[in-house]
């Protein structure tokens, strides 16, 4: 899959990202399922808003661990999108 | 004792419905109303579930809609940070309980279909349904639930595969689960009957795949195949008493929906135990965690990390021991068996319908 900084990633209309307290961790509840995550995931998919794309995204978060994660983001929104969780990339 | 935490709680509300499908998940011996346990214990369950690690938690049946503290249970499930899903027929999803439904914070509604076809629906239903279903699927989109719709397979509705799939789309659901019949409880009294052919099968995996495609992005299609006609057996939910847990509406807690099958288990209720115990203690829970309950060829093999072993309920239901390995799997002895029921179907298609003792046969 091809994915281009210019894409602009939405979480599916159905997920939604909430924080699970009993395992301490992230998690996106969908229709029959949950993925934990941690907490780059979850720092990636809270800048999912239908708006930024995937350039600004990697920008806000290179700026916040000081270094270019923008290959990280492409590969963890990429995965998430083979698995129909974010759309429109 | 585990350190697994279990994800998913499917809450059979309740075994009363106004269906009579013959391929019901529901055991042969259903419970009655009068042996449903109450809202307060559900409620305190939920809570203890969600304290265990569950996350997605399924209100189902039977027809939960003739639980009238539905409402208020779902309320709860929300309130405790649950994904809940509503599984139910349509029938008895008025505006009225639809719009409270919504307000109690339920997120998901999944409604069955039988066929696409409605002689054929009415007639596996054993009742007039598809009229109030199409009205009820019509209401779930109005008021923005997250949609499913669920359809059981088997060889009187598997050659219509794609107009099932384009009715799904009609209605506008957001996913399509096809689920080719597992026969336990009611489907494997029915199993010549509801048993498709080698070709139907082939066709409809065809067909689901083309679906899968042209629906991408607008509805998620999940099409399993049939564990019979593969050569190795289902994981049973990731393993005994790993992710997924079933409460039956007298309390009985389960690690799966066909369980209460294995008579040589007893399994516990939330009436006399906390859920985590039941989960961390239960001497059923604990029946076949790991390996060393394994017999051959399981206990040799290396795919006993893949599937474990296959389905318990399968085992015991169709070789007699929940021990054995899964007859599906082409490694176990007694896969014979599984072929011969392929080749076993039966016309004309007399189905056993499901009903509760001593209830009047409406079909």
């Amino acid at each position: 899959m091809e994915v281009s900084t210019e894409a602009v990633p939405k979480l599916w209309k159905l997920a939604r990202l909430d924080y699970d307290a009993v395992r301490g961790r992230p998690v996106l509840l969908y229709p029959e399922g949950a993925v934990l995550l941690n907490d780059t995931g979850r720092a990636i998919l809270e800048l999912v808003d239908g708006r930024r794309t995937i350039g600004q995204i990697a920008t806000v978060l290179n700026e916040r661990y000081q270094a270019d994660v923008t290959a990280d983001v492409i590969e963890y929104l990429t995965h998430l999108a083979e698995r129909e969780l974010i759309r429109d990339i | 004792m585990t350190s697994e935490r279990p994800t998913t709680l499917l809450a059979e509300l309740t075994h009363r419905c106004p269906l009579h499908c013959p391929y019901c998940s529901n055991p042969l011996e259903m419970v009655r109303a009068g042996g449903e346990i109450g809202t307060e214990d559900w409620k305190r369950v939920f809570t203890e579930a969600r304290a265990l690690g569950v996350l997605q938690l399924g209100l189902s049946g039977g027809e939960p809609l003739v639980r009238k503290d539905l409402e208020e249970l779902a309320a709860h499930a929300r309130g405790l940070g649950l994904y809940s899903t509503l599984v139910t027929s349509g029938l008895g999803l008025t505006r009225a309980r639809a719009e409270r439904l919504r307000d109690a914070g339920l997120e998901h509604v999944q409604i069955s279909i039988q066929d696409a076809d409605t002689a054929v629906a009415e007639r596996i239903a054993g009742v007039a349904s598809v009229k109030q279903k199409r009205a009820a699927a019509a209401l779930v989109k109005e008021l923005g639930f997250a949609f499913s719709i669920n359809v059981v397979l088997h060889r009187a509705n598997l050659d219509r595969l794609g107009a099932i799939v384009d009715l799904a789309g009609e209605l506008g659901a957001d996913r399509l689960e096809l689920a080719n019949t597992q026969y336990y409880g009611w489907a494997l009294e029915n199993r010549s009957k509801l048993m498709p052919t080698r070709e139907q099968v082939t066709r409809a995996q065809e067909v689901a795949q083309e679906a899968i495609a042209r629906y991408r992005g607008r509805m998620q299609i999940l099409f399993v195949l049939p564990d019979y006609f593969e050569q190795y057996p289902k994981p049973c939910y990731g393993g005994w008493g790993k992710l997924y847990l079933v409460i039956s509406p007298d309390g009985r807690v389960l690690p799966c929906h066909g369980a209460t099958q294995i008579s040589t288990l007893t399994f516990d209720n939330v009436r006399d135990h906390s859920l985590d115990w039941i989960w961390q203690e239960s001497p059923a829970f604990n029946a076949f965690r790991g390996d060393s309950w394994m017999r051959e060829p399981c206990r040799t093999c290396p795919r006993k990390t893949v599937d474990f072993g296959g389905c318990r309920c399968q085992a015991f239901a169709l070789t007699g021991a929940a021990e054995n390995t899964d007859p599906v799997c082409i490694l176990s002895p007694e896969r014979g068996m599984i072929d011969e029921a392929i080749e076993g179907h039966e016309e004309p298609l007399e189905y056993r319908y499901r009903t509760l003792a001593g209830e009047p046969q409406r079909v």
